[in-house]
């Protein structure tokens, strides 16, 4: 078989491209899908792209997912890509998860806390089979789900509000120095790391990655012995001080997933034993990947409370350099560009190195040859 | 040879800054580049942003070019040597696109030459910048995985675990093995990666009249070797350094002296040798120089591809 050469990249690229955006479409006769719906019915995967894009805006969110054909860490890539180039005019307020209007607040932690569990959209307790009636064209709206009569607590209490009045949680301290925290988008990852830089990191992570490493240590790889204390899925208010007004103003609402899990600290010479708390938050709801975080988020505070830390998901270096799947997705598939330099100067090292071993085990023959 | 006919959609309708990053970005990176400059072989860390090509594609090169290009640059960019290569093209489409800015294949032409794998043959002069595009910019990082480690290496100037792991290559192998990348010291301060280069290209780094920068986007480092800076290949007095040499020449243009791509030709064995550089293959064949294989269909290609 003859090989020729690849040549004249430019042609090759355009008709790729060409390809690819017809493969993207799919046969004609199937109509063709559209942003709106993919925001409406596609929402956790929108979701999931705001939050690793770290950009807050569904209908981007949804083009991008239709434009990667539902690759979704493509469709964060193109998120990341374009959110890098908008200009920024300041720094919000930070967001109250405490003042949420919740629509899911469920704890582990007691049978019945104050403001009650809410269950909310949840797939928690549904039985994965799968329903052929959505998969009949013209199907009926789904019924509406029953209002509650009685309506719930606003602000809706938290964890740590149950705690409180025992110190049995270690507190939510506000930093004093209101220093601004450290972004990642802006500088690059600095060790040790703060827990702000650590956070950010976490919260743009692979939701993949995330849960792996959470999962290793619940398994007893850098074991953290976690308890759901509380998970709120709702929206908060987003407020910004404009320079020209000098109070805040609100500027829009965001859909978020916070989680905080609780682990148990047997106490130091220092301090009384106490619970301490792994914190995750994300944009839309995502809730795997906000437990994920906030069990990874305690591992990684090994310091604070003296663990020994021996485990992956101990080690920040490897968790916070690795947590990125744009920065990964693109490495590993780099490969797929050409190395024949490379791979030239390898190819040879390795034939000498041959020659050398035949000559030295088999002199006579290599003579002969 | 210059082309400008290059597609300008950027320019009617400005959906992006000129040159894709915005103004405090460029700042920001020109101030890295200057540090790295004042201190040639130290990495730089950088607030390197997303780029609207993948991690390990060329993010840092480009953000580099970004930070520097201007609408009366010529710019060249290559891979593996060649201008034609996939990467290469794509790169220089963006360039074309986001800053109106006129391309080349010709080396001596060109104001800025962005690069992955390769230095081209043809010396550089001054006022030339070469852009590398750097994969992973420390060069201690296959012996030592942690970051603060060999950030810590460089500063105390602790380069002994490099030296060892080149003697343990001379005594596995009887030579140092290193092909590509093969670590440089720099004005005999900065151990330095080459970027994944073939060893072949390291001595064109010493006193090169260019500027050199090095642009890791993943890894968020720049670094650069100002013109006329001493890199030094590390070695052994009793084991020299060496670069790699052929028994074939270009198949194509003759040339015994330039770095060569093996292609293979069919599936019992035979192969031909050409010059990954196409640009200097391509100005030796107009010059009258002839290899062995002479008219060969790649050489045709390459033909149609620059037109």
């Amino acid at each position: 078989m003859a090989y020729v050469s690849v040549k004249g990249g430019e042609k090759a690229i355009t008709n790729a491209h060409s390809w690819l955006a017809e493969a993207r479409r799919g046969d004609p006769r199937v109509p063709e899908i559209d942003v709106a719906q993919i925001r409406e019915q596609m929402s956790l995967a929108v979701d999931r792209v705001m939050a690793e894009g770290s950009c807050y805006d569904p209908d981007l969110a949804a083009l991008a997912i239709k434009q990667a054909r539902g690759d979704l860490p493509e469709a964060i890539f193109l998120v990341r890509a374009y959110r890098t180039t908008l200009p920024r005019f300041g720094a919000s307020e930070p967001v109250e998860t405490e003042e949420m209007a919740v629509l899911r607040r469920i704890s582990a932690a007691f049978k019945d806390i104050p403001g009650g569990q809410i269950l909310g959209p949840t797939f928690d307790y549904t039985h994965r089979l799968l329903d052929f009636a959505l998969a009949a064209e013209g199907a009926s709206l789904p019924a509406a789900a029953a209002l509650s009569e009685t309506p719930q607590p606003y602000p809706m209490p938290t964890i740590g509000s149950v705690f409180a009045h025992e110190d049995l949680l270690e507190r939510d301290e506000r930093p004093e120095a209101e220093d601004a925290p450290f972004d990642l988008t802006r500088e690059p990852m600095a060790f040790p790391a703060g827990r702000d830089q650590r956070l950010q990191a976490l919260a743009r992570g692979d939701e993949g990655f995330l849960l792996s490493l959470a999962y290793s240590s619940q398994r007893g790889w850098g074991s953290t012995h976690p308890l759901c204390g509380e998970i709120r899925f709702g929206d908060v208010t987003v407020e910004f001080v404009p320079e020209e007004l000098g109070f805040p103003i609100e500027i829009g609402e965001l859909s978020v997933t916070e989680c905080q899990m609780l682990s148990g600290f047997s106490g130091s010479a220092e301090r009384a034993p106490q619970y301490t708390r792994g914190y995750g938050l994300t944009f839309g709801h995502c809730e795997r990947k906000a437990m994920s975080m906030a069990i990874v988020d305690r591992a990684l505070r090994h310091r604070e409370v003296g663990e020994q830390a021996d485990a992956p998901v101990q080690d920040e270096e490897f968790v916070l350099y690795h947590s990125d799947n744009v920065e990964a997705s693109g490495f590993v598939q780099h490969l797929k560009l050409p190395h024949y330099v490379d791979f030239q100067a390898d190819l040879q090292l390795i034939r000498r190195l041959r020659r050398e071993h035949f000559e030295r085990n088999n002199p006579i023959k290599v003579a002969a040859e | 040879m210059i082309s400008t006919s290059t597609p300008r959609s950027n320019e009617t309708e400005r959906y992006y800054n000129y040159a894709y990053l915005d103004e405090q970005t460029k700042r920001m990176i020109r101030r890295a580049i200057l540090k790295a400059l004042a201190i040639p072989g130290y990495q730089v860390p950088f607030g390197s942003r997303e780029m609207p090509v993948p991690y390990g594609w060329g993010t840092g090169g480009i953000q580099l070019t970004a930070a520097i290009i201007g609408p009366d640059d010529v710019y060249k960019c290559i891979d593996q040597g060649a201008d034609d290569t996939t990467n290469a093209v794509s790169i220089r489409q963006f360039f074309a696109k986001v800053a109106d800015v006129a391309t080349t294949e010709d080396t001596a032409e060109a104001t800025i030459i962005q690069t992955r794998h390769r230095i081209p043959e043809q010396t550089l002069k001054a006022g030339q910048v070469l852009v590398f595009q750097v994969p992973q910019p420390e060069p201690l990082r296959g012996l030592e995985a942690r970051e603060t480690e060999t950030r810590a290496m460089h500063a105390y100037e602790e380069y002994g675990l490099q030296y060892v792991s080149l003697y343990e290559n001379v005594s596995a192998y009887g030579r140092i093995a290193a092909t590509a990348g093969y670590p440089v010291m720099v004005e005999e301060r900065y151990l330095m990666s080459p970027s994944p280069i073939p060893k072949f290209d390291n001595p064109k780094m010493d006193d090169n009249e260019a500027i050199l920068l090095f642009g890791a986007g993943r890894e968020k480092r720049i670094y650069a070797v100002p013109p006329h800076t001493q890199v030094r290949s590390l070695d052994f007095e009793d084991y020299p350094f060496e670069v790699q040499t052929w028994e074939e020449s270009c198949a194509l243009c003759g040339a015994d002296d330039a770095y060569l791509d093996e292609v293979v030709l069919d599936d019992v064995g035979t192969k031909m040798f050409v010059c990954s550089d196409s640009h200097h293959c391509g100005q030796r064949r107009a010059e009258g120089h002839v290899g062995p294989m002479a008219g060969h269909q790649l050489a045709q290609g390459e033909a149609e591809a620059a037109l």
